[in-house]
């Protein structure tokens, strides 16, 4: 039955067929992002082999580690930006896209995101943000909502969630942007541009995961979470002209940052360059 | 792009930059220049005493070859960046202590589980946490190798001397290409720091190996294969349009994810066992002084293994008949040998700078008819000749 709808599916030759069917929830907000990532590549005319995907652990990393058909690396927990980075070295002329979950990248790899933005090394991440950890039972992430219920924060969550987007377009990012599952369009869009541009690019993907969070936050229904995202999206336009607590609870998307900076491989090359010329180093 | 380090680019480059010939120069540098005569054109890390000239002239030195530095956030990304790396081709090292070994060991594991090949110097500290920041010891020999969780096989090799660091270094960086493995450098404070004659060989002296890749399409298709029977699979690099999935969890041959039949778990476990017992003559090394005949045996590693041999040497010029046997692939041990040696003496010494672990492997190969004793100090000054000559004098 999978293998009829996944041979209906028109982006099937970008997908590793003998990985299918996925692993993910039905209704899940992961199949949107892959289909999203899919659409993406096609629309550039990106050849698979020169994309190399690295994810982390969780549910979000699976999403194109290993159904991608491209050189994938699935990685450790929070890592995978770190691995990224020295593959991206290796292989400066191929798109180094990391895609994973929330807590993966922002939690306990937030340093690892934090620095590889300062840097503005040429990856694309897509961190797919379910505020919660769907892989390991549902429990508090980084990201929960203020007040929302969790399997560790079953009366409510009292942590203030953490604002991915604007924090890594402050740590020198070339390109942020942020849209939910209920925005597909936009969505591919976005990760377009990121893999377009040439420096540190972020697309945070507010996504549903109607079986650890919905269910205990009254969203049992994939749709419902879709609703809810779509009543309560702010554009980043409007939300500039907005008192803090009336953005309280609300996604505030569309681009953050889109600008240039140097890029940190090309640097190196460059100073690798300038190095070699000032010891007389340079080959006849 | 791919540089193995045995290019004649690279080679017209180390010969332009570095003459052969006696220099004076620290343990640490003598590490650094190893890896370069090895082929390493990429390291990642982060600063920490006694390790962090290592990263200093990688940093000035790298750049002249068109090798990479890059000083990642901390060991963790240090680590992974190393194996993001390896898989595009470069040979990678990095350079730690004991805080940053213990924050590199989830990834030293996935290194181990997918093949990665990688050199990993922990310029051993005194401890336990930060200890001594500052002093030699020679406390992580089990840190090496049970630092990660899970049953894996580890190969360490420690030099005794700044001019063995040198060699060492290039040794480990052969064995991590020849078995498709990561190796630990069980270097340490004291020889780090001290300063030395070393010689800088031609390049053409050294031997250096190189990953195999795979031979044709099929080889590519299974990254964690066994065509050859030897245990090592071809290594299909990103970038070549194999298609390759690399997974730190248990997978297939060809790469993809089965972590529910106990099967292709035990499959790959004991193969990757199994490629470092069936390949010693790769790493096994060890240096034996008066060991034939010796009554006496002292074993010894790393920078003990100097005093060692001074007490040695005194104690046959005083007629005992003593012995050194130093192992230099600390891991896997070399028990074998060990165990022949042990049947032919009376009292059997373990010299080390901690308070006895490398004393619990050489137990497991001898007898209990033998006296087994530690000659063991903690605090970071080095073991003496008159301390271990005394400990043998002792036995005598
Ligand atoms: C070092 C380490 N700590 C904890 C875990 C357990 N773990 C696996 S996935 C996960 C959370 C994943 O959350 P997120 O990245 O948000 O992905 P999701 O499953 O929600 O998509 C955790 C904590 C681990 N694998 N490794
Ligand atoms: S647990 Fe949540 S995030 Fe994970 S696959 Fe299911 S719906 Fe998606």
């Amino acid at each position: 039955m999978a293998k009829e709808i996944y041979s209906k599916y028109p982006l099937i030759k970008y997908l590793r067929k003998e990985a299918l069917p996925t692993a993910l929830c039905p209704g899940c907000g992961g199949g949107t992002v892959l289909n999203a990532f899919a659409n993406a590549v096609d629309g550039l005319k990106i050849d698979p082999k020169d994309l190399v995907v690295v994810s982390g652990i969780g549910c979000s990393a699976w999403i194109a580690s290993p159904y991608f058909l491209a050189d994938t690396l699935h990685t450790t927990h929070g890592r995978a930006i770190a691995f990224a980075t020295g593959v991206k070295v290796g292989l400066p002329d191929k798109k180094v896209v990391v895609i994973s979950g929330d807590g993966d990248l922002a939690s306990i790899g937030g340093n690892h995101l934090l620095h590889a933005a300062r840097r503005n090394i040429d990856i694309t991440v897509i961190l797919v943000n379910n505020m919660i950890y769907g892989m390991t039972g549902g429990q508090v992430a980084p990201t929960t909502p203020f007040g929302a219920k969790t399997t560790t924060s079953p009366y409510r969550n009292i942590e203030h969630p953490l604002n991915i987007s604007e924090t890594v377009a402050a740590a020198g990012a070339s390109y942020v942007a942020r849209w939910t599952t209920a925005h597909v369009y936009q969505l591919i869009e976005s990760i377009k541009k990121a893999l377009q541009v040439k420096g540190f690019s972020l697309v945070e993907v507010v996504s549903q995961c109607p079986v650890q969070f919905g269910r205990r936050n009254r969203m049992k229904e994939p749709a419902e979470m879709l609703r809810w995202f779509l009543k309560n999206s702010v554009p980043v336009s409007k939300a500039k002209k907005m008192k803090p607590e009336e953005l309280e609870g609300k996604f505030v998307i569309g681009e953050f940052v889109n600008r240039e900076r140097p890029e940190f491989v090309t640097e190196l090359n460059k100073l690798i360059d300038e190095v070699q010329e000032h010891f007389g180093l340079k080959g006849e | 792009m791919i540089i193995r380090g045995d290019e004649p680019e690279q080679v017209r480059l180390i010969k332009k930059l570095y003459k052969p010939g006696n220099y004076f120069m620290q343990g640490n540098e003598a590490v650094a220049y190893g890896a370069i005569f090895a082929g390493c054109r990429f390291y990642a890390g982060y600063p920490i005493t006694p390790s962090s000239e290592i990263a200093e002239t990688m940093a000035r030195e790298l750049p002249k070859l068109g090798g990479y530095y890059l000083q990642m956030e901390d060991e963790i990304g240090s680590i992974a960046a190393m194996v993001g790396a390896s898989w595009t081709g470069f040979k990678v090292m990095t350079a730690t202590a004991g805080p940053g070994f213990s924050l590199m060991q989830e990834n030293l594991g996935y290194a181990v589980m997918t093949e990665t090949p990688l050199v990993l110097v922990d310029v051993q500290r005194s401890g336990p946490s930060t200890g001594q920041a500052t002093k030699g010891a020679q406390g992580d020999f089990f840190q090496a190798r049970w630092g990660t969780h899970g049953d894996h096989p580890i190969v360490a090799v420690s030099p005794t001397s700044g001019q063995d660091a040198f060699w060492e270094t290039i040794r480990a960086f052969n064995i991590a290409e020849k078995l498709r493995t990561p190796v630990v450098v069980l270097f340490d404070g004291v020889l780090a720091h001290t300063r030395e004659q070393i010689r800088i060989p031609d390049v053409e002296e050294v031997e250096i190996a190189y990953r195999k890749l795979p031979a044709n399409e099929e080889e590519a298709r299974l990254p964690f294969g066994d065509p050859h029977g030897d245990g090592v699979p071809p290594m299909p690099l990103f970038g070549h349009g194999y298609f390759t999935h690399v997974t730190g969890s248990t997978h297939k041959e060809n790469g993809l994810r089965d972590v529910y039949t106990p099967e292709v778990h035990d499959r790959l476990v004991r193969r990757i066992h199994r490629k470092i017992e069936q390949n010693r003559d790769v790493y096994e090394k060890y240096e034996e002084h008066f060991a034939d005949d010796a009554e006496i045996l002292v074993v010894s590693w790393g920078v003990t293994a100097r005093p060692a041999l001074g007490a040695v040497l005194k104690a046959r010029e005083e007629g005992i008949k003593a012995g050194l046997f130093v192992p230099k692939t600390v891991h896997p041990f070399p028990g074998e040998r060990m165990k022949q040696l042990g049947k032919k003496v009376r009292a059997v010494l373990v010299a080390e700078m901690n308070l006895g672990q490398m004393i619990l492997e050489v137990q497991r190969f001898v007898n209990d008819d033998v006296l087994l004793k530690g000659v063991n100090k903690i605090g970071g000054v080095p073991l003496t000749v008159e301390e271990i000559l005394r400990e043998i004098r002792g036995v005598a």
